[in-house]
């Protein structure tokens, strides 16, 4: 039966007011609060749903990503994922690099299904699952809202600009999740206690031979242009005149 | 010098604004040639609509009777295969640029940029990360064919009058068949756009149904406004999923936009940045949307809205 690799980023939780350091270099990290990127829950979700289905065998999650990531693999155990790998590294990781890692991993483990998040709400890329996709020379599909596994193929709607988009693609494909595909499950704490002793591999990003090598070079960091602080109207007529003196009306 | 290919996006045989705004972008490079490809089972009327794009040198018709539906796996390599002789490959930071663009640069064995916001040179451009709570200035390795991404929030259209040239370009790429296209569904509203609209009215989760949610419309229709929504809404199922606003929906940068009973998450904020004018109607004068707002309401919507489209 068959397997499906779901991606887990370690990113600061979407909770967080991301401030910028005031020396330009990065963002403030120190004592932030570090989660499973929203979207990778909800691709996690997905794989589990397929899985308790009969649809796969095993759920597998992946990070890439340095040793503290091991909290994220864990969570994601405990959610029900049978077991984790954690490409370690220190460095950043670019999505071309990321892709590469899964590829590896793609080549090891021959899933049928690859699940990752539409984008990382760090960097907001938007690019890994497509890259991956473009590799392994299979079918993407992105932004998905609905997946449905009918023997060799899938049929995904796609939330899209212009409204949903249903594509049929052939197995093994790559699924990027978008966030109304599915509400992802809580953790209950035996799951927690549970998910201690699930396998967790970890191997360095250099043994499956991947060059990290950057393209890009972040010169600098800045806070975003701040708007002009407004006015309060008392009522609808203030709301009336305020929009005339804009011309607006 | 940079040679510059942009992916035209179009449907229904007509040209999207974003292909003018990526033009708009390109053109931030001194110097560059601009080229526009059309990808399309017949590019003929969105090459001649291309070709009036002011900047644009030549435009490529890359015409396949599989080119009918935008799918990326089919389009992606015959954009690399178009882009042998460029410098630099762009398209929208739209969904059908999200797709197509990072499936293209890993087929060319390069990195992306996403949604570049603002141009400094050649290879040295600014875009946001985190939901748009930072900027960075990022500088691509000028020894690499840099593929990126518009945000097209972050320009005007090019001009139209120019005259490029039409040809015809023949690729050889291998297509695979291994993704099919099998329905769009579109709501058809007489609204006008969205992502070019100069105003937007938009609801969150304070409407409370579908039901209510017409008011909005009611509203938007007196203004002659697009209508927008929170995830909120989206979600309870009040509004459609193509008219979210937002870090993970649509970023639009509005004349006018009117945020009614949205409390301003991060989130949400990140896709009006670039709106000019902003309105908050809310009942709790802590929302974080009066923060960004140029003015503010505090109240109940459902006595707001109907004196206010009375004084209209
Ligand atoms: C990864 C991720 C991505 C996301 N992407 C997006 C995105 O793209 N777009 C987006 O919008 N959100 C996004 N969100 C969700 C976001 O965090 C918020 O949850 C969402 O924007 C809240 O929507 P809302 O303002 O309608 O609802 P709420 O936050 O519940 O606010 C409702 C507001 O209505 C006001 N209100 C209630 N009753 C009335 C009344 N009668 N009259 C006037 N005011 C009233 C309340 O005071 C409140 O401020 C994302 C979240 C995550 C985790
Ligand atoms: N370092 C990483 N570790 C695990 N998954 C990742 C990593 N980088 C990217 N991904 C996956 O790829 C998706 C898109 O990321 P991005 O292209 O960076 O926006 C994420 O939601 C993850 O599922």
């Amino acid at each position: 039966m068959s397997k499906i690799l779901v991606g887990l980023k370690r990113v600061v939780d979407y909770n967080v007011r991301v401030r910028v350091k005031p020396d330009g270099t990065g963002v403030v990290t120190d004592g932030v609060k570090m989660s499973i990127n929203p979207f990778d829950e909800i691709a996690l979700e997905e794989a589990l749903r397929i899985k308790e289905k009969g649809g796969a065998a095993e759920v597998i999650v992946v990070s890439i990503g340095p040793a503290d990531t091991q909290q994220q693999l864990r969570t994601g155990l405990a959610m029900g994922a049978d077991r984790a790998i954690l490409v370690q590294t220190d460095g950043a990781v670019e999505p071309l690099a990321a892709a590469r890692v899964f590829l590896k991993l793609v080549e090891k483990e021959s899933p049928q299904l690859v699940i990752l998040g539409k984008q990382g709400i760090d960097d907001d890329n938007n690019q890994t699952g497509q890259m991956l996709a473009a590799l392994w020379n299979r079918p993407q599909a992105t932004f998905a809202s609905k997946v449905e596994l009918d023997g060799a193929k899938a049929k995904v709607t796609r939330e899209v600009d212009a409204g949903l988009e249903t594509i049929e693609v052939d197995l093994p494909a790559v699924i990027t999740s978008d966030l109304r595909l599915n509400e992802p499950r809580y953790v209950k704490l035996p799951d927690i206690m549970k998910a201690k002793k699930k396998q967790l591999d970890t191997l360095a990003i250099a043994d499956l031979g991947v060059d990290a090598g950057a393209q890009f070079k972040t010169l600098q960091y800045s806070p975003p242009a701040s708007r002009q602080k407004g006015i309060m109207v008392k009522d609808v007529a203030g709301l009336v005149e305020a929009l005339k003196q804009k011309g607006l009306m | 010098m940079a040679r510059i290919l942009v992916v035209a996006e179009h449907a229904n045989g007509k040209l999207n604004p974003a292909t003018a705004k990526c033009v708009a972008c390109a053109s931030g490079i001194q110097g560059a040639e601009i080229d526009v490809a059309v990808l399309a089972a017949d590019a003929g009327a969105v090459a001649k609509e291309a070709a009036a794009i002011q900047g644009v040198k030549r435009v490529l018709k890359i015409e396949n009777a599989a080119n009918a539906e935008p799918l990326a796996a089919i389009l992606a390599p015959q954009v690399a295969a178009a882009a042998a002789n460029y410098t630099h490959v762009f398209g929208p930071s739209t969904t059908f640029g999200k797709d197509l663009m990072p499936r293209v640069a890993a087929l060319l064995g390069v990195g992306q940029l996403s949604d570049i916001m603002a141009v400094e040179s050649d290879y040295k451009f600014r875009r946001p990360v985190y939901a748009g709570n930072a900027v960075i200035t990022v500088e691509a390795s000028k020894d690499k064919k840099l593929v990126a991404t518009v945000r097209t929030a972050s320009f005007q259209p090019a001009a139209s009058g120019g005259n490029a040239s039409v040809e015809s370009a023949n690729v050889s790429a291998e297509l695979p068949t291994h993704t099919r296209f099998v329905t769009r569904s579109a709501a058809k509203t007489g609204r006008p756009d969205l992502q070019t609209a100069s105003r937007v009215v938009s609801g969150g989760r304070a409407l409370g149904s579908a039901d209510n949610f017409k008011i909005i419309y009611s509203l938007a229709d007196k203004l002659g406004a697009a209508v927008g929504a929170s995830r909120a809404a989206v979600d309870a199922g009040y509004a459609a999923n193509d008219l979210q606003v937002g870090q993970t929906g649509k970023i639009i940068a509005p004349e006018l936009y009117v945020a009614i009973g949205i409390s301003g998450a991060i989130q949400h904020l990140t896709g009006i940045k670039d709106a000019r004018t902003i309105v908050a109607i809310n009942k709790d004068s802590e929302a974080p949307i009066f923060e960004v707002a140029d003015i503010g309401l505090v109240g109940d919507l459902f006595t707001i809205l109907p004196e206010l489209e009375k004084a209209l």
